[in-house]
Parts: structure tokens; C-alpha cells; sequence
């Protein structure tokens, strides 16, 4: 089967992911999939205010999701937080937490802001990806990366890495998985549409080989930057 | 096994460094099974039977024993609160703020006011990174007049340099008197065009602080822009 635009199923969109983009925080990257654009930066470990969020025993991580108005496809998005953008940023958040060590920080926080200049799908896996090279780059402790990719269905194959034709097509299902690069556990598994229990095992498996080759750009985003 | 890597090369989280038992895991390092696994961004460093990870980047972490250089941000009752440049405020108590007698109730603005910089030493950090401060040592003090510039706080070994080198090579050429602070905030106070010319000549050893010959290199730039300016 031939997707719509042409590529194999276990293909991924073009990739470019790039280290230290924004010169006033202490990491950032951005990382395009296809049209998808992610910029992500991170602040800190810094002060926490107000003082009842703070943890003695470990620091907390802050994500912050937000597609900029003029990012979908034609309709302008509103801007501020909505229903979809609070949860995309919990699981973001949840998503990444399982890498880091903030016990190196009690009492503080570290913020992640994650701006959309353009979307076209799978934008919390590219969100997901940029943040996990900005908090390297921050000088993070972490056990590894996460690399983040979409599988699914799509008349009726297995494919990996959705673009958003594919996404809206009859009976398609988007899967969201997020990987952590060594261990290779998953740590964001969401899921849209209806699957047959031997095609999710499908799709997982061809999730886990796709973040091995993002992981392969996002290491070279990161050398690259400290390579010139 | 042998190791996976180069001397100095840059290791990324998540990149194994070594399998076997032959060596033992360092600092930014954590051990899997029998892998080593570096834990943060860093140059492979290998010491002996020891392999560590040195930062390239990241916040400054308060350790006991650093002069730092920071701003006055609260005074209360018993102290001045102190903005270190990291994710932490210390506290500076009046004991410990200068040699003269502070008598009850005297005002604290007199010694340190709010938006003051001073040059001071880490006496302790507690495992809740509450910090205390002392002005009593040699060369801690209230910065008056000056510049300070900021730098990346794990470049500050290479702009000080081994028993100071490199910060004296600037301290001679600019006539500034210059005071760096382990946090990576440096003060600079002389003439403005020769403060200009260390700000350039820091961000320089910044930039190229991986680099080896860098004291000579140094050298040459400083001798370089005097020159310049002369003609």
C-alpha cells in the first residue's frame, strides 16, 4: 500500500531537530516532523513561587503546551490554555518525568514551554521530542532522552508517524507513544479510535524502532551544537 | 570491556559509556547492570578506574566553600537575604555580616541595602539547600561602582585558571580589578574602555574555554587590542 504522501509505513516525515535556539534560556530546541514545528525552552531549576507548591523532598517540572494562533490548519486557534492544551501539557509532563532526576532540587522548579508556530499532527510527540533535548541541553540530570512518534491504523495497515490527511481518514486510529531511549519503557501510551489487540502490539513494536531513529537526530542535534 | 568512547568527546543522557566491571561510575554517571550510563550532558572524562561526566552546562549549585557574588534582595531582623544565581537564596546573618559591632535593632540598610552586590563565601548548604553566607575572609566585600557580566557557572575554572593564571593576565593587561564568582557572575570595576576589553576578553575564554592553549591564546588578544587601540 502506498500512503498518501508516498511514504513507506514505517517511514517517518522529514526531521530537523536543533539544540539552543533561545539565547536567554538555559536549554531550548526546536524540532519539525513534516509541517509540525516545536519549539520548546526550558527555565531552571529555579525559585518556586507560590511557596505551597514546594516540595522539600524533590523539585517539581512545569510543562506548558500552547499552539499559537495562527498554527492549525486555516481556523485561528484562541489563544490562552483550553481543555486540550491543559491536558496535552499534563502529559507531557508525565511523560518526560520518569527521566529526570529533580531530587538534585528540593523546593524548585523546572519550567518547560512548548510553543507550535505550525501544526499538522502528532504535535505532542514533536512537543514531547524538542523538550526532552532542551532539558539536556539545560544541563538536566536525566537517565535519557524521550523520543516521542505517533503510530497507527490507516486503511486498515499499520503505519508509523501519522500526518494529519492520514489522521482524519474513515477508521483511523493515532496512538501517540513516547519511549525512553535506553530502557526502552513507554511513557505516554494514548490512543484514538478502535484497534485490534494483535495490531497495538504491531504498532508498539514499530513505535519503539521509529524513537530509536529519533533519538539517533536528537543526539546529533545536541553534539552538533557543541561540535562547531 | 574497553570504553566506548574518546577522551573529552561528548556524551549525551542515555549513552552507554562502558559495559563490564572494570571501571566504576563517577560524577554525572549512574550504573545499569554492568553498563555505566552517563546521567547528564557532558565531556567523557576518565580518571584512573573512574568515569565521570563534566557538565557543560546548567545552573549554578551552591557548594560549601565557594565565594560567589550576589545581590541583596531582603533584609529582615536577624540578616540580608542574598540572590546566589541558582535555583536558591542564601542568608547572610549579622554575625557573620562584618567585624564591626552591630548593636540591637541598629538599621541593616548601613552595612547592606537592598540591590547591593557583595563578593561572599558559602559556609554551609543543608540537604534542603538552605544556605548560609559569611563576609569574614579575605577579599569578601561590598561591590561598589563596576560591571558584572554573567557567565556559564562550569566555565569559571577555565577563566580563573590554574592558581589564577588566566584571571591575572587579565588583571595585568586591563588594570581592573576583577573578582570571579564561583556562580558565574564576575565583577569588573576600572576604566570603562579597559572593563570593556576583559568583558570581551571573558566571553572569548567562554566561548573557547574546551580549547587547549588557551592561556596563550589569551594573551595574544590582549596584546592584540591594546594594540588596536593605540593606533
Amino acid at each position: 500500500m502506498k500512503r498518501p504522501d508516498g511514504r513507506n509505513v514505517d517511514e517517518l516525515r522529514k526531521i530537523e531537530a536543533k539544540a539552543g535556539i533561545i539565547k536567554r534560556a538555559d536549554g531550548s530546541a526546536s524540532f519539525k516532523i513534516g509541517n509540525t514545528i516545536a519549539y520548546a525552552a526550558v527555565y531552571g531549576p529555579r525559585n518556586l513561587y507560590p511557596r505551597f507548591l514546594q516540595n522539600p523532598e524533590k523539585g517539581i517540572l512545569r510543562c506548558n503546551y500552547n499552539m499559537m494562533p495562527f498554527s492549525g490548519s486555516g481556523e485561528r486557534i484562541r489563544p490562552g490554555s483550553s481543555r486540550r492544551s491543559k491536558e496535552i501539557s499534563l502529559v507531557t509532563e508525565k511523560a518526560l518525568l520518569p527521566v529526570i532526576n529533580l531530587g538534585e532540587f528540593p523546593n524548585s522548579v523546572i519550567d518547560i514551554f512548548i510553543e507550535f508556530p505550525q501544526t499538522d499532527a502528532g504535535s505532542r510527540c514533536a512537543g514531547i521530542c524538542a523538550a526532552s533535548i532542551a532539558l539536556a541541553e539545560a544541563g538536566v540530570p536525566m537517565k535519557e532522552l524521550v523520543a516521542a512518534v505517533a503510530v497507527g491504523i490507516v486503511n486498515g495497515e499499520v503505519v508509523v508517524d501519522l500526518s494529519k490527511e492520514e489522521e482524519d481518514m474513515d477508521g483511523a486510529v493515532d496512538i501517540p507513544i513516547a519511549i525512553t531511549t535506553k530502557s526502552n519503557n513507554i511513557s505516554l501510551l494514548q490512543m484514538d479510535g478502535m484497534i485490534k489487540q494483535e495490531d497495538i502490539k504491531k504498532a508498539i513494536e514499530l513505535g519503539k524502532k521509529a524513537s530509536q531513529k529519533i533519538f539517533e537526530l536528537q543526539k546529533k542535534a545536541i553534539k552538533d551544537k557543541y561540535n562547531v | 570491556m574497553s570504553l566506548l568512547k574518546k577522551d573529552k568527546e561528548i556524551a549525551v543522557p542515555g549513552e552507554v559509556l562502558t559495559k563490564g566491571e572494570e571501571y566504576s561510575a563517577g560524577q554525572g554517571t549512574y550504573k545499569d547492570k554492568d553498563e555505566i550510563v552517563a546521567s547528564r550532558l557532558g565531556l567523557f572524562d576518565v580518571r584512573g578506574k573512574i568515569i565521570s561526566i563534566l557538565p557543560l552546562s546548567g545552573k549554578y549549585v551552591p557548594l560549601r566553600g565557594d565565594v560567589i557574588i550576589g545581590e541583596v534582595v531582603d533584609i529582615s531582623f536577624s540578616g540580608w537575604r542574598v540572590e546566589t544565581n541558582s535555583a536558591y537564596s542564601a542568608m547572610l546573618g549579622v554575625k557573620d555580616a562584618t567585624s564591626e559591632f552591630i548593636s540591637k535593632g541598629a538599621d541593616l540598610t548601613e552595612f547592606y541595602n537592598l540591590g547591593d552586590h557583595i563578593a561572599t563565601k558559602i559556609i554551609n548548604v543543608t540537604s534542603q539547600k538552605l544556605i548560609d553566607l559569611t563576609m569574614k575572609g579575605p577579599g569578601l566585600r561590598k561591590l561598589i561602582g563596576g560591571r558584572i557580566i554573567s557567565v556559564n557557572p562550569y566555565k569559571v575554572p577555565r577563566i580563573i585558571g590554574k592558581m589564577g593564571s588566566m584571571v591575572n593576565l587579565i588583571k595585568d593587561h586591563t588594570k581592573c580589578i576583577i573578582t570571579v564568582g564561583q556562580n558565574g557572575l564576575i565583577w569588573i570595576n576600572g576604566e570603562p574602555k579597559n572593563e570593556l576589553i576583559a568583558v570581551n576578553t571573558i566571553r572569548k575564554i567562554e566561548r573557547e574555554a574546551h580549547t587547549s592553549g588557551l592561556t596563550d591564546k589569551i594573551k595574544e588578544y590582549l596584546e592584540k587590542s591594546y594594540k588596536n587601540e593605540k593606533a
